[in-house]
């Protein structure tokens, strides 16, 4: 392989996106498309109410607590998985495995029958600590769990109202940064994963056009190798990204998101939005591959872009169950959980949730990619 | 080329033709649209594969030592295929560099093929202000930058204004001065007339006629190679089909 022809791609890709600025998105047609896309992951269509995972470290010394966890789990909001030791469950939370971890404490029982002796003498209770660690990375932990746990925890003492006097004390952890984000903190992690998608659409435009107006042809002519070809567009793709993700991050600080992450946190961001640019280029490839021109293109890469868009990025907070299992699908969801795990839960770059997700992240990568040249070569060569 | 053949689905581009042309010949091939003269072409150069048939280059085979061969040709396609986002000299730096020439080579060729193009003041323009023209120049000079010994030329002069194509002639007739084998195809039978030492006439795919300009008009009793043309094939010539 001759690098000064890898390079001389590079060099070519990378004039292009700085001299012609393609327009990314139709007119007419996107809006549309939006919308109604929209509408159905966010409107009534499939619209079952999702269940959040909690860590649950029990160390109760009697039965009582048993009747808070069958509360918890009546809400149909919040689903208790039991843990032998906090350790465990801290791990998980900063994984985000689940979206809150609760301690119960050895005497809750205890204290639940002495408020039960004698419900209106305060006085009497053996008052009682409830410790909750939450998601910060999660809206849903921050706004939603702790005012859930009051009440439960009024009902367990056999009150409707977390109004009335009861002897369980909820303490949000002190080790635990509890400082509300902001939603545009929450979508943060998101929208890197969202800008580098649009990477396909660019590189299926680039190729109908090289093959529309012969250039493609007039290459071929050349003693470039197909994959002295190919390692030079994905190169240049890559490098595309990189100077994207700098200059979505960049933004991002600039408007307020700086997370408490070293700089090994972003590098290894760049490294998981440089693999996943692989697969967009696979994808761009694939839409390519579809298109007979430029239009078309542009309307069989939203068929990638659209489902990575709704089920992987920001626009996938609130989504609902099944839309949150078919997110599994796209590797658009695993950069963004990774990233979301990085910057908003502090996970280290070696914890396994993260490593998972650089994992698939790649294996999804290398397969788009490898069918994209596949599809591609086949129909079209290069 | 030997009993060439090429089949897209039931419509036969190219029906057995044979052909020899001399190191040094300037020749063309013409006939009317769909004639199957680019698709010989493509063939030629090795982007489309022959259903049957043998075609080898300085004795290369096209197909099964491709990579030789296309060190040996250059081609100007009949599409204006030039990246309008890069200037003059950037696109010939590319397809040099895709050829592997060294800086100092390719800086002395591109400067030589800019003046004889009388392109050397645009050079560094956008290819996107250039004219047709001068697209069609840049297109050529990017076929020509390895030096190669075999140069397809498919309707070079194409949609050129009568100074640019005077120019290309000259250009070409240079070429086959410097001993390069030139295969040109055009719809313009004054420049076929005027450039090429033989020519071949092809129509459905098939060679219906071969020889030089000289001997075919004499031979048939006709006043002009377009006389001829429009006698074997039938039809006129159109440049916008």
């Amino acid at each position: 392989m001759r690098i000064q022809r890898v390079l001389a791609i590079v060099r070519k890709e990378v004039k292009k996106t700085v001299r012609e600025p393609e327009i990314l998105f139709m007119i007419f047609l996107f809006p549309v498309v939006f919308m109604l896309a929209f509408s159905t992951f966010f409107g009534g269509a499939g619209g079952e109410q999702p269940i959040y995972e909690i860590g649950v470290v029990n160390m109760d010394e009697g039965g009582s607590s048993q009747t808070l966890l069958t509360l918890l789990s009546k809400t149909g909001l919040l689903s208790p998985r039991l843990y032998g030791d906090n350790e465990t469950a801290q791990a998980d939370l900063s994984q985000g495995k689940v979206k809150a971890v609760i301690i119960l404490p050895s005497d809750f029982s205890v204290s639940l029958a002495s408020y039960n002796a004698a419900p209106g003498e305060p006085g009497k209770w053996v008052n009682t600590t409830i410790t909750l660690f939450l998601d910060k990375g999660s809206l849903v932990a921050i706004q939603a769990v702790p005012p859930i746990l009051q009440q439960a925890l009024a009902a367990t003492a056999g009150r409707e109202s977390q109004a009335v006097l009861n002897p369980f004390r909820v303490q949000v952890a002190s080790l635990v940064e509890v400082k509300t984000l902001s939603a545009f903190e929450f979508m943060a992690p998101g929208m890197f994963t969202f800008a580098s998608i649009y990477i396909l659409m660019m590189v299926a435009q680039a190729f109908i056009q090289d093959r529309v107006n012969g250039m493609m042809k007039r290459i071929r002519i050349t003693p470039i190798t197909p994959v002295e070809f190919i390692t030079g567009q994905v190169f240049s793709y890559m490098l595309i990204a990189l100077v994207q993700a700098a200059l979505v991050f960049a933004t991002v600080y600039i408007l307020g998101f700086r997370p408490n992450v070293g700089l090994a946190t972003y590098l290894f961001a760049f490294a998981i939005l440089m693999v996943f640019s692989l697969s967009n280029v696979g994808f761009g490839l694939i839409a390519a591959t579809l298109a007979k021109s430029s239009g078309a293109a542009t309307g069989f890469s939203f068929l990638f872009l659209l489902p990575q868009l709704f089920l992987g990025t920001f626009v996938g907070m609130s989504l609902s169950q099944t839309a949150q299992i078919a997110g599994r699908l796209v590797p658009s969801y695993y950069v963004t959980d990774a990233l979301a795990s990085l910057f908003l839960r502090g996970a280290s770059i070696l914890s396994p949730a993260i490593l998972l997700d650089l994992a698939v992240t790649s294996v999804f990568s290398a397969a788009v990619l490898t069918l994209g040249i596949l599809l591609y070569a086949k129909y079209f060569r290069v | 080329m030997e009993r060439l053949v090429k089949k897209y689905e039931d419509v036969t581009a190219v029906d057995g033709l044979s052909l020899r042309v001399e190191k040094g010949e300037l020749f063309g091939l013409l006939g009317p649209n769909g004639a199957g003269k680019t698709t010989t072409i493509n063939i030629l150069c090795g982007l489309v594969k022959p259903t049957s048939g043998l075609v080898s280059v300085y004795g290369f085979d096209v197909q099964a030592e491709h990579w030789k061969v296309k060190r040996l040709i250059g081609v100007c396609p009949q599409e204006t295929a030039v990246y309008d986002y890069l200037t003059g000299l950037e696109n010939i730096e590319l397809f040099g560099s895709l050829y592997a020439m060294r800086g100092d080579l390719l800086k002395a060729r591109r400067k030589t093929l800019l003046e004889k193009m009388g392109l050397e003041k645009d050079a560094e323009r956008r290819v996107e202000k250039y004219s047709g023209g001068m697209k069609r120049r840049l297109s050529l000079i990017l076929a020509l930058v390895h030096d190669p010994q075999v140069v397809f030329l498919d309707e070079p002069t194409a949609g050129m204004d009568p100074q640019s194509r005077r120019a290309v002639w000259g250009f070409i007739r240079e070429l086959k001065a410097e001993g390069k084998t030139v295969i040109l195809t055009t719809h313009y039978m004054e420049e076929a007339e005027e450039l090429c030492d033989r020519v071949g006439i092809i129509d459905h795919g098939k060679l219906i006629a071969l020889g030089s300009p000289r001997e075919l008009i004499s031979d048939d009793e006709v006043g002009s190679l377009e006389e001829l043309f429009i006698k074997l094939t039938g039809r006129r010539i159109r440049e916008d089909a």
